[in-house]
């Protein structure tokens, strides 16, 4: 997948490099309908928001009305109105990731190193961890929903051992809504791990105890820099889709109202209030905000690395 | 140091992986059994066990409409987005050409973007060019973010290929269709294949796109989510059983068989 989450599948064979062609008709015909199939779908769609984000209201027209105009007030309005929900999105997202991280790194290790020698047993970790993804994602999240309800036998534990305060809840606070981001892109963050980790050389930590090197600092200075670049891949593919995710935060699953992220504010203004400029305006800073650390991880890891 | 506490170091990570894996199943498990719910309108408290879920499944109003119809999506969009993304691969792997890393990217950002904005500016292209909303749209929008997941399975899978094969074809007087047809083709089919299964599973569980240019039109996702509001059926919850039982099988199949192949070749010497 991207960002080298599948990578380890990608490089079971390598035999010697193809006589490439230089020129031919032949690559036209190849290229020329996806490529143009993108610039329609995914370029144009682009270019679409930009406009859209500029529009005016027609004078005396109805409610989603909209003509071509370049209001930059509409910009300044969203971040006045929305401001606390694009902050709230990507603190959210952040902690998810961060979480996922931290559930995800000794889970990957034992399945990419403690269970090298089991490949039966590699195989079904795996499919465990992927497992998540074969359920449905909105119905995943509901059960996450009832089992931190107040009827839930964990929840009724919880105010009995009077940990949560009478009249708490669990579900509708950041705490949920951070939970089920991290429960569901766990397995975007547990692969690309997993993939630098399995080629992990032990020979290189044991060389670290040999020099005297405690574990704690082999740990931090052999083990996790190795497994950077799965740790980078999974930190991208968790961020990216928990900071435009409105399905935990919303009302129905495990949000309220006080939860709402960018993307909630972004449905509601695109398919409820039909305000089209907000949405395309809060859509375009959402995607700028994002290309940022985007760029950079492009820069660093070169184009021809990337899928 | 006592004897427990080096006990528990020793199997630490044991002790805590096994924890996370029945983590990650809760919800699964919850799904799986509250199909078998004897419930009457919302299925959120446990009335005792029943088949009938299971047995009477499009009882329920518009579960396998909504079904029918990412079946339909799924399946059309991944013979197109397979088919492009294959031709792409193809192209990246084999070929030197202009623009070859603007290409790159642009196959590399629909996987980098989120999904709202992806939505919302299909929603924006389609309001302005007076598209109605509706079964094609969501077509033509599962399509566009499956291509990228096509080119980087189906690409690694042209780039294990050994040129001497097609050579020797070619030696043989073989013609160039002839060569892609019988030696290329079903050497690239698993790649093509898994590329194929990664489309169908993108789009069968993709809401967040659908959601913005699916109109009236209902996919199960869709159905799942408006439903939430008022409680959702049992039945989609076998719906959504049968869909993870099918692909666990798959998967499982797919990596027990592969096992075998590499004992087969470690046999073989």
């Amino acid at each position: 997948m991207a960002f080298g989450a599948f990578g380890a599948t990608a490089t079971a064979t390598t035999p010697a490099e193809p006589a490439i062609r230089r020129r031919s008709r032949v690559v036209l015909l190849l290229l020329l309908p996806g490529v143009l199939y993108l610039a329609l779908f995914f370029l144009a769609p682009l270019l679409s928001l930009v406009m859209t984000s500029f529009q005016a209201p027609v004078e005396f027209g109805d409610i989603g009305q909209y003509q071509a105009a370049f209001r930059w007030e509409n910009y300044t309005t969203v971040l006045d109105a929305y401001g606390p929900h694009i902050v709230r999105s990507f603190v959210f997202a952040a902690t998810a990731t961060v979480a996922a991280l931290l559930f995800s790194f000794p889970l990957a290790y034992f399945i990419g190193v403690k269970l090298r020698r089991f490949p039966l047993l590699q195989a079904l970790g795996l499919t465990l961890v992927i497992a998540p993804f074969f359920i449905s994602f909105l119905l995943r999240t509901l059960a996450w929903k009832q089992l931190l309800s107040d009827e839930s036998w964990f929840v009724s534990a919880l105010h009995g051992l009077q940990i949560l305060p009478p009249g708490e809840h669990v579900t509708g606070t950041a705490f949920s809504v951070i939970f089920g981001l991290t429960y569901n892109f766990i397995p975007f963050m547990t692969l690309p791990i997993y993939t630098s980790l399995e080629r992990l050389d032990l020979r290189y930590v044991e060389a670290g105890g040999d020099l005297y090197s405690s574990p704690a600092s082999t740990f931090f200075r052999v083990t996790v820099p190795l497994a950077a670049p799965g740790i980078i891949s999974g930190a991208l593919l968790t961020f990216i889709p928990a900071a435009g995710d409105y399905i935990n935060a919303s009302r129905d699953f495990l949000g309220s109202t006080d939860t709402a992220m960018i993307g909630n504010v972004i449905e509601a203004n695109f398919l409820v209030l039909q305000n089209y400029p907000a949405a395309a305006a809060l859509s375009l800073i959402l995607m700028v905000a994002i290309l940022i650390p985007v760029s950079v991880y492009v820069m660093r890891s070169g184009t021809d690395d990337l899928l | 140091m006592s004897s427990l506490t080096r006990w528990f170091g020793r199997y630490a990570l044991w002790i805590y992986s096994t924890i996370a894996f029945v983590f990650l199943l809760i919800p699964i498990v919850y799904t799986i059994v509250f199909s078998f719910n004897d419930s009457r309108r919302s299925n959120i408290v446990w009335r005792g066990f029943t088949l009938d879920n299971w047995t009477q499944v499009c009882q329920s109003q518009g579960v396998c409409e909504a079904f029918g119809n990412s079946l339909v999506v799924g399946v059309a969009a991944t013979l197109i987005a397979t088919t492009l993304g294959t031709m792409i691969a193809i192209a990246l792997v084999r070929f030197r050409f202009p623009l070859r890393k603007s290409t790159t990217l642009l196959l590399f950002l629909p996987m980098a973007t989120p999904e709202v904005v992806l939505g919302a500016g299909l929603a924006a292209e389609f309001l302005t060019a007076g598209v109605p909303k509706g079964m094609l749209t969501v077509i033509l929008a599962h399509t566009m973010f499956c291509i990228s997941f096509v080119v980087v399975t189906v690409r690694a899978r042209v780039a294990s290929l050994d040129p001497a094969l097609e050579e020797a074809g070619r030696d043989l007087y073989a013609s160039p269709t002839q060569v892609f047809m019988r030696i290329t083709f079903p050497l690239l089919l698993p790649g093509i294949i898994a590329a194929a299964l990664l489309s169908f599973a993108l789009s069968f569980d993709d809401f967040i796109i659908t959601n913005f240019n699916s109109g009236s039109f209902v996919t199960f996702p869709k159905y799942v989510y408006t439903a939430a509001a008022r409680g959702i059926p049992a039945e989609a919850n076998v719906i959504a059983s049968a869909v993870f039982v099918v692909a666990i099988v798959f998967v499982v199949a797919t990596q027990l068989s592969a096992a075998a192949k590499r004992k087969r070749l470690a046999r073989q010497g």
